[in-house]
């Protein structure tokens, strides 16, 4: 098989098509549909954090979307009241993130499995009505509203103010997701995924339970930290309910739906996130003369997350990746975490080989 | 490191082409619209949307929106407004600012709609008032009451109210008092937002240099348990002796009842918001009598179609008919329903207004400042639409009304407190 560098051509060809669509949905697409995809990358990012936590490290969150909040509302609050630029906010706003995940971690050290879902589950359940409690700071109920970014001088009117925060959006998630990718193939990834498949076996083999739990906590929370901001940016407005359960609940379903412990995860995921409650409305508005009846989107929903648990257990990347093995006819084995027991061997998932480099 | 081959180059350069295209395709058709035209009108259409909560626990406000179909479909089946028939798209924000922003691009990127009309509640329509400015896009007669909509004209001409705003509506009481108790002792039960400052603003604003007659106040935050009794004892232990209620219904009613179980028989003013007659009833029936409650005074801008006095009207007589036929389950007692069609009147008014010359600019500069409308069927007689380049809120008008053993009974001259 043709190789570059390592890497079956196969591989090297989906990605340069996947930058190639990304690159030109904005040029080919209305402004609704850019925004929408800009909207894919910040869930990428969240995603990529959540993956992180979850998928390789093995700690079930619920609450990734609280810190996706202590971003919003840190990048939104700078720019309203401090001035700061807007770009020079998403930075801070990770970091400030990453240290309330860090510390979120150390507690959580005493907790695993499904009681640690619990405790995330309850920061998200309690963040919002915190932050709508802190009115004269946050603006409360009424939310904070933020003037449009506005594209830079520099790029000269080649650009709409969609097509930009796009760009910036995706580029954002690219070096993140490569970021994402060069810590779980270092020997920090690997103990990350030693101590999911087994904390005693890992334990004993040297690695630092509390180090790596809580970087975990606070590289996850760093991810959604920066989505959080970007999201802010994006849509100019940030409400405690922007952030409230149902978004910490679409990020797990995300991450699940996407493929937890892979590296397309995320991507699928946030398409996922971002457009099927879109179609499920479609679907599910009945339209008579002039008048649009809503139907129950949420069941359509549903009954399509029900279909790809079901039809891709693994998830969508899961299901891709069987797919292209089935069509090279290579059968290989790969291990999927299994959250509540022991790892689940789920065949046949082909991880790229790594066996040029060492 | 080995080249790529040039077939292989190709083919992935196609499969590139076809998936955008494909994400092209799905993505509806983006600028074939003829050039001059602002988008959401043709000859034969003219496309409204709105954000409403269609569902969750204030999606009863969706009854406005149904009223409001109702009458743009009647005026469709009778040839439109010049031709074009009005179709009129309802979205879902479910009553949740974090929602407004996503649905709002929906209606003005993908529906494409000429303008909003009738968006509910005050921090959902806040939230995307940026958007729609910025856009140049009406956000017209948003259904809320607060005096930012008419207030702020200067910074954000494509945004327009329509119902009387709360402010006006309190200086209205403060009028009443002026004359008829000028040594009133008034304590205030506010809900502690925008809402309830700005009844309470009102209120200041109408005493004028009278404003020490406010004695003592009293908050409560929406979603609070509802339960008002400490705060009314605090402000009957105050010494006041009126008695004003700034107040959603249920809150309204916990109030009253707690009231007249403290045994204070204070002259009662009840802002509209909470002031409607089903709640009202459910207080008397809890207290068993209606003397507490008798001679409370409110007001009311529109007919109350189960108001006796409107039986034979015939403005609430096209009402019942228009919901018979088209209603989509408005009952014809909820009074938003009737709020809805008479802003629908108002919308469709300004449509036909504007002729031949329906763009977005001309539409809202007629809504905010050409409006003088003395017809519309079910505003109370006497009471006007009107706008003009001083003064950007449409209806300023109502009209007093006093409880009497079971329902509300008008009094007095239509009053306004605005230009």
């Amino acid at each position: 098989m043709t190789r570059v560098r390592g890497a079956p051509l196969g591989v090297l060809g989906a990605a340069a098509v996947g930058v190639v669509v990304l690159i030109g949905i904005p040029l080919v697409t209305d402004t609704f549909t850019t925004f929408e995809f800009a909207n894919v990358a910040v869930f990428v990012i969240a995603l990529i954090g959540l993956n992180i936590l979850t998928g390789y490290s093995g700690q079930i969150s619920i609450g990734n979307g609280a810190f996706m909040a202590v971003g919003g509302y840190t990048a939104a609050l700078l720019i309203k009241k401090a001035g700061v630029p807007y770009l020079l906010t998403i930075p801070i706003a990770g970091v400030l993130a990453g240290l309330a995940g860090f510390l979120f971690g150390i507690p959580a050290l005493r907790l695993s499995g499904i009681y640690l879902a619990l405790a995330t589950f309850a920061l998200a359940l309690a963040l919002p009505p915190v932050i709508n409690n802190y009115e004269r700071l946050t603006g409360g109920n009424g939310g904070v509203i933020l003037r449009a970014a506005g594209v830079p001088d520099f790029l000269g009117g080649a650009l709409s103010n969609e097509q930009y925060l796009y760009y910036l959006a995706w580029s954002l998630a690219g070096v993140l997701f490569v970021f994402a990718r060069l810590i779980i193939k270092s020997g920090t990834g690997r103990a990350f995924m030693a101590l999911r498949d087994s904390e005693t076996a890992a334990v004993a083999s040297g690695v630092s339970l509390a180090y790596h739990k809580t970087l975990a906590f606070g590289l996850s929370a760093f991810y959604a930290g920066v989505a959080g901001a970007l999201l802010a940016i994006l849509s100019r407005f940030v409400h405690p309910d922007t952030f409230g359960l149902p978004l910490s609940i679409a990020l797990l379903t995300g991450i699940v739906v996407g493929g937890l412990g892979a590296d397309l995860g995320p991507v699928l995921g946030a398409v996922f996130v971002v457009w099927l409650p879109y179609f499920a409305e479609k679907t599910a508005g009945l339209r008579l003369g002039g008048v649009v009846i809503p139907g129950k989107p949420d069941i359509i929903y549903g009954a399509a997350l029900i279909l790809i648990v079901f039809l891709a257990p693994s998830g969508v990347a899961g299901l891709l990746a069987r797919a292209g093995a089935a069509y090279r006819g290579v059968r290989g084995r790969a291990v999927v975490p299994d959250l509540l027991g022991g790892p689940l061997v789920v065949d046949p998932i082909a991880e790229p080989a790594d066996e040029a480099q060492t | 490191m080995q080249s790529v081959p040039r077939a292989g180059l190709r083919r992935l350069a196609m499969i590139a082409a076809l998936a955008l295209s494909a994400i092209a395709c799905g993505a509806q058709q983006a600028s074939t619209q003829q050039a001059k035209q602002d988008p959401g009108v043709t000859s034969s259409e003219i496309v409204l949307g709105a954000t409403y909560p269609l569902s969750g626990s204030a999606s009863y406000y969706y009854a406005i929106a149904k009223g409001a179909t109702a009458y743009f479909k009647s005026v469709n089946d009778k040839g439109g407004v010049n031709g074009r028939k009005i179709t009129y798209k309802v979205v879902d924000d479910g009553y949740n600012p974090a929602n407004t922003p996503g649905k709002t691009r929906e209606l003005v990127e993908q529906e494409k709609i000429f303008a909003s009309f009738g968006n509910l509640g005050s921090p959902t329509n806040t939230s995307v008032r940026d958007y729609y400015n910025e856009n140049r896009v009406p956000q017209l007669f948003v259904f809320t009451g607060a005096s930012q909509w008419g207030g702020q004209y200067e910074k954000y001409p494509y945004t327009l109210g329509w119902q009387p705003d709360y402010q006006s509506e309190a200086k209205i009481y403060a009028k009443y008092i002026l004359q008829n108790q000028p040594g009133a002792k008034i304590g205030v039960l506010y809900q502690n937002d925008v809402y309830g400052q700005d009844y309470l603003n009102g209120m200041k604003a109408g005493l004028g240099d009278k404003a020490s007659l406010i004695v003592s106040t009293a908050t409560y935050n929406a979603g609070d348990p509802v339960d008002m009794k400490s705060q009314v004892t605090t402000l009957k232990n105050s010494g006041a002796d009126t008695f004003f209620v700034v107040t959603t219904p249920a809150y309204s009613a916990s109030a009253l009842v707690a009231m007249a179980n403290l045994g204070w028989k204070p002259k009662i003013y009840l802002n509209d918001v909470g002031a409607s007659a089903v709640t009202m009833l459910g207080v008397v029936k809890t207290l068993g009598r209606s003397e507490a409650i008798d001679g409370m005074i409110s007001s009311q801008y529109l007919k109350d179609p189960s108001d006796p006095q409107w039986a034979n009207d015939k403005g609430i007589q096209q009402y019942r008919d228009l919901l018979a036929r088209y209603g989509d389950g408005c009952e014809v007692k909820d009074n938003f329903c009737v709020a809805g069609m008479a802003s629908a009147f108002t919308m469709v008014d300004v449509l036909k207004k504007a002729g031949s010359n329906l763009t977005r600019k001309n539409v809202v500069d007629i809504a905010a400042t050409q409006l003088n409308e003395s017809d519309n069927f079910l505003l109370l007689p006497g009471i006007t639409v009107k706008t003009s380049k001083t003064s950007h809120f449409p209806i300023t008008q109502e009209r007093l009304q006093r409880w009497e053993t079971d329902h509300w009974v008008p009094f007095g001259e239509v009053v306004s407190s605005r230009g």
